[in-house]
């Protein structure tokens, strides 16, 4: 392990890490603030298997100390850096540099659907409101916590979400209809069907989902899913099989006329 | 190192960050769409060349011909398939974004500010779905029974290109029903927890082996409504002489 | 003085791991108010990243564990300078943390009986870790996070914690400053819980995040608090190496404790060369052995053979992979390989999902086919704040600290899996005995001239036009760490990089930041640097103190364990501004665990 040893050459710069190889990226990242902001153009030297969030990271080091960016694990596992890169909804840590060609100018913007705070970072807390209102898991009564791998492997697609909120970002009824709130959003409807669906779980939340939840503004039209990072089929496996829990529910045409001849 | 200047995004019609051409995927299938629809729009008024041989065209089964009925017999059961066609999970996805522009891509901006999606009517109807899934068994059924039909010449037993045709139209149309999301749902999506259900692990078999042909509903709904169009095609232009049936047996 | 906010809780929990959300939300459960501050977006925190799995003696694949081996095993790992109340506490209590985070709806993987499924990890004598594939942490911090919120713990998020203030001696309250608007607000509290976890910034290749700066351990410090056990400092033995972007990644034990093997460039699985005396009953000395385990685990049949030495705890693995690079044996870039290959792909794919996708998608590697390059990285430290073994508090009145952040469960080396129990047991108890502290408590009054002085040292380095940039000096830190205070250390590196270290907190003084307080990183690493060139001095001068090599602390001039250290903690105190370090006897065991390590061997 060269770099661990106790005398290595620091090598101070991507350029030379990557051995030689002088490629430059060019990214337009937008800079500013509520009050306005532009994109700013920035080269930054290329090294293999290099990521845009490399490339944030170097500008930060060396040309805009200032420049605003969230991060954490650099592994796409805790969801902290989504942004806007070409127009599509990415996490900045998975996007590499080299799936663009090359001299190809890379815009890097925050995400358009969350009011802008600095740079590229943008207040989701909204997205933590929604999430206090879904009713939390009620085990049922008298369980013996026992549950078996298929029961548990349905669910478990959902647990793998690590919260984004690329989906929130690119659902258009968030984005364009600004409706976050009353409606929950797709990453808020896989954290209840996780729920839903949860071997144990004793609750029923398909009045919530119709009427406060908003599961009715989803016209399916899956940008959601097409923007996982983790890969879960959003609309599919959550979102679909809600509305059917909904239909049963509420939409039945025998419910309904049950309902009738009850005079209710 | 700063030097180029960008506008910041504004709200506007058609307007993206996208460099890729994510009009076409909305504008290839919409326009694919509209020819399908409208060869079936018109082959379902025609009101006749729906029968050939033994053959009867997939738009007009099962066969009804009540005396006061003065229209197209296709009109009396169309509205089955078609209903469940117009509600299902992907076609809504493909006119949602191709027709309505609601949005026509992802990560574009729409043309229109107000949304009600399916809260409010008209699309609140799209949770039919399921029923007009029920319903859709009866010409599915006869479908098939039409195929089987379709195998009794004149002398007897027989199988015809057209007789394939049936078979091809009604094994599309099979696949895309059996990956229908609403049939999905009644069969074993409903259930939280298989091991403590009734038939517990044959519906868990039923509903993965639904789940995976779900994957595919997109392809199925497409290959289905060519193979319908095509089997009428078939039946229509035999019936009118253009073609002959080749018996293959 | 400007104005600021003022928040004011019973308990007020610094960090939102899984350490401080157990803690939060058992001081909620006891009736506190209870705020709870973490420096990124709720539920990013580090806890994410862990892979393998949770450390309980369940015994539900292997009926022969319990508490007792469980105990024995980490303080065998920890090389016997561990607290030994702690590991006893946390192999007792860790089973029933477990139950818990199931019951509020946790979905571990299952065996076939429908109970929690654990597999084999290093140092650990039976299958143990509870997981879910390797993404076990995102389901811990997600349940503990959907527990917090449900019962109304108050966070505040992106919220950067930078002192503590004391009132007779007792803690009073906190300041922090808002890392959106970079204004300030004041946490007056009765009691406080450091779960901040550690501070692996300040090494150049390490699997932590931007936030391990050391902030808690400082800021403890700083108010009297002890650190202790700093020397220790974790080095996973797979990270990633190439390409360079990823350096340091981690690379989950899980790939070893699902079958994964160590190989050099020769080919040779190096491991068989160095299994230390302690572990000659648990670990194979052949291949065949080796090979016997693997398909029992394979085939998912109960254990009889001795575990391949690729289990062995991180810090002997972690030396061996050194070695062999070191004496040419090493891959393309400077790693050795990690293979999981010859197991089928579906296994590999189901059990390992993530790594899967982190080397699919970072490093054109596809595991199910191909080797892994790997190497150490920085990982974790073992010391922390001293802490008392059942309640967490600290030597200040008032102050606790839980997890990483907190010394004494894992002595000189940590066993995989021993950290995500370490968070929910302690975690607890942190948050139990600072909410029974804060009952009896009186509110304590922070003086206005503390904060007015705390916050003209957070404002200084905007007045400063010219200076060194914040991450100029961080570079300069981290090769000072990486170089001086590595994986192997001597007596004149340590000096040297002591002498460094002095030398860097100078010019750090002298830093400047450009733009404004709103949403400014360079600004917030400033203040990071502050607290993690305290936190590196510790460890440095407490290494230079330890003339032996024991777990994570390993001398090229002293490189064996020494019984004149065997018995000894050392201990950082603050002196003025430099940090003294000092010896401690450690506690004495009790005659049931010399019993126990003497049946459990």
């Amino acid at each position: 392990m060269a770099a661990q040893g106790p005398h290595e050459d620091s090598t101070r710069h991507p350029r030379s890490a990557a051995g030689g190889e002088s490629r430059e990226a060019i990214l337009r990242v937008f800079r500013g603030d509520p009050r306005g902001g532009e994109a700013k153009e920035y080269k930054v030297p290329v090294g293999p298997g290099m990521v845009v969030l490399d490339a944030i990271h170097h500008i930060q080091g060396y040309f805009a100390p200032d420049l605003a960016c969230r991060w954490n694990c650099k592994a796409a596992k805790c969801g902290s850096c989504s942004a806007e890169v070409n127009g599509r909804p990415r996490l900045m840590c998975k996007t590499r540099l080299d799936e663009f060609a090359e001299g190809e100018i890379i815009t890097v913007y925050p995400l358009r659907s969350f009011p802008l705070i600095k740079d590229l970072v943008t207040d989701v807390s909204r997205n933590f409101e929604v999430n206090k209102r879904i009713p939390p898991f009620a085990p049922k009564p008298s369980t013996e916590w026992r549950m078996q791998q298929p029961d548990v492997d349905r669910v478990q697609e959902f647990r793998k979400c690590i919260e984004c909120f690329l989906c929130q970002d690119v659902c258009h009824v968030i984005r364009n209809h600004n409706k976050l709130g009353e409606f929950a959003g797709p990453r808020f409807f896989v954290r209840s069907a996780c729920l839903e669906m949860h071997p144990l779980d004793g609750l029923n939340r398909t009045r919530f989902l119709k009427e406060e939840a908003g599961l009715g503004y989803c016209n399916i039209t899956k940008c959601c899913t097409e923007v996982c990072p983790e890969d879960i089929h959003i609309t599919d496996n959550a979102i679909i099989p809600l509305k059917e829990r909904v239909v049963s529910e509420f939409y039945s045409p025998l419910g309904w006329l049950r309902r009738k001849l009850a005079g209710k | 190192m700063a030097s180029v200047t960008v506008s910041v995004q504004a709200p506007g019609y058609g307007i993206t960050q996208r460099k890729d051409r994510w009009w076409v995927e909305p504008l290839v299938q919409g326009t694919l769409f509209l020819i399908l629809a409208g060869y079936s729009t018109w082959a379902a008024f025609q009101g006749e060349h729906y029968e050939f041989g033994p053959y009867l065209s997939p738009m007009y089964s099962p066969l009804l011909q009540p005396s006061w009925w003065p229209l197209s017999p296709a009109i009396l059961i169309l509205w089955v398939p078609i209903g469940f066609r117009a509600t299902c999970y992907y076609y809504r996805k493909m006119y949602y974004r191709s027709f309505f522009l609601d949005p026509p891509a992802c990560t574009v901006e729409e043309p229109r500010n107000a949304y009600r999606g399916e809260s409010a009517f008209p699309f609140i109807l799209q949770n039919m779905h399921r029923y007009l899934l029920y319903l859709g068994f009866i010409p599915l059924a006869t479908m098939w029974y039409d195929v089987y039909l379709g195998t009794k010449f004149e002398d007897g037993f027989g199988i015809g290109v057209g007789t394939l045709v049936l078979f091809v139209n009604v094994a599309a149309i099979s696949l895309y029903v059996f990956s229908c999301h609403a049939f999905r749902h009644v069969i074993g999506g409903n259930v939280d927890c298989f091991a403590k259900a009734t038939c517990g692990k044959q519906r868990h078999a039923v509903w993965k082996a639904s789940s995976r042909s779900n994957e595919h509903h997109m392809m199925f709904a497409w290959i289905s409504f060519f193979a319908v169009v095509a089997a009428d095609l078939y039946v229509r232009l035999g019936s009118m002489g253009y073609l002959t049936d080749i018996r293959i047996i | 003085m400007e104005n600021y906010e003022t928040h004011r809780h019973d308990v007020l929990v610094i960090g939102a791991g899984g350490a401080g959300l157990r803690a939060a939300i058992e001081a909620k459960s006891q009736g506190a108010s209870v705020g709870l501050v973490c420096k990124s977006l709720l539920g990013k925190a580090h806890t994410v990243m862990a892979e393998g799995g949770i450390a309980a003696a369940m015994a539900n694949i292997d009926p022969q564990d319990d508490w007792r081996t469980h105990c024995a095993d980490t303080l065998r790992g920890g090389v016997y300078v561990n607290n030994w109340r702690m590991a006893q506490l946390h192999a007792q209590e860790a089973p029933d943390r477990v139950r818990e985070l199931e019951q509020w709806g946790a979905l571990f993987d299952r065996t076939d009986d429908g109970r929690i499924l654990q597999r084999a990890f290093g140092g650990h004598k039976y299958r143990r870790l509870v997981h879910v594939g390797d993404r076990t942490g995102l389901e811990l911090i997600r349940t503990v996070q959907d527990r917090a919120v449900q019962l109304g713990v108050d966070v505040y998020m992106e919220c950067t914690v930078t002192h503590l203030f004391k009132e007779d001696g007792r803690i009073a309250g906190a300041l922090a400053y808002w890392r959106e608007s970079g204004r300030f607000v004041l946490f007056p509290a009765k009691a406080i819980v450091i779960a901040t976890g550690g501070a692996g910034k300040s090494y150049k290749i390490t699997s932590n995040s931007w936030e391990y700066s050391g902030n808690g351990q400082a800021i403890a410090f700083e108010i009297g608090a002890e650190l202790m056990d700093m020397e220790f400092v974790q080095f996973h033995p797979t990270g990633m190496v190439w390409p360079p972007g990823v350096r340091g990644l981690l690379v989950t034990e899980s790939v070893r404790g699902d079958g994964g093997l160590l190989k050099n460039s020769k080919g040779e699985r190096f491991m068989f060369k160095h299994t230390p005396e302690r572990y000659k009953g648990q670990i194979a000395d052949t291949e065949a052995e080796a090979e016997k385990w693997l398909t029992e685990i394979r085939e998912g049949r109960p254990i009889t053979a001795r575990k391949p030495p690729e289990l062995l705890p991180r810090d002997i693995v972690a030396r061996a992979i050194y070695n062999e690079v070191k004496e040419g044996r090493g891959s393309e870039h400077d790693g050795v390989y990690l293979d999981i290959s010859h197991m089928p792909a579906e296994y590999v794919k189901r059990k390992l999902p993530s790594m899967y996708m982190q080397f699919k998608e970072l490093a054109d590697v596809d595991i199910t086919a191909q080797p892994m390059e790997i190497g150490p990285t920085m990982h974790y430290m073992m010391g922390g704040i001293r802490v008392d073994g059942d309640t967490q508090s600290t030597n200040v009145p008032g102050l606790y600290a839980a997890g990483e952040a907190a010394a004494g469960l894992h002595g000189a080396n940590r066993l995989g899996g021993n950290s995500l129990s370490d968070l929910i047991v302690f975690g607890r108890r942190a948050g139990l005995y600072a909410a029974e502290y804060a009952r009896g408590a009186k509110e304590g009054k922070i003086a206005d001239a503390s904060v007015d002085e705390a916050q003209k040292k957070l404002l200084a380095p905007f007045d400063r036009k010219k200076g060194p940039t914040p991450y100029e000096v961080h570079r300069e830190l981290q090769d000072i760490m990486t170089g001086h205070v590595g994986i192997f250390r001597n007596e004149i590196d340590l000096q040297t990089g002591i002498r460094k270290l002095q030398d860097l907190r100078e010019k750090a003084k002298t830093g400047s930041v450009d733009g404004g307080r709103q949403y400014n990183p360079g600004w917030h690493l400033a203040r990071d640097l502050v607290t993690m060139i305290t936190v590196s001095e510790a460890i440095a001068r407490s290494a230079l103190l330890r003339k032996e090599s024991r777990g994570g602390h390993a001398r090229t001039d002293y490189p064996k364990l020494e019984d004149a250290f065997a018995k000894t903690n050392f201990v950082a105190v603050r002196d003025g501004e430099t940090v003294k370090v000092e010896g401690r006897p450690l506690p004495e065991w009790p005659e049931e665990i010399k019993k126990l390590m003497e049946e459990k061997k």
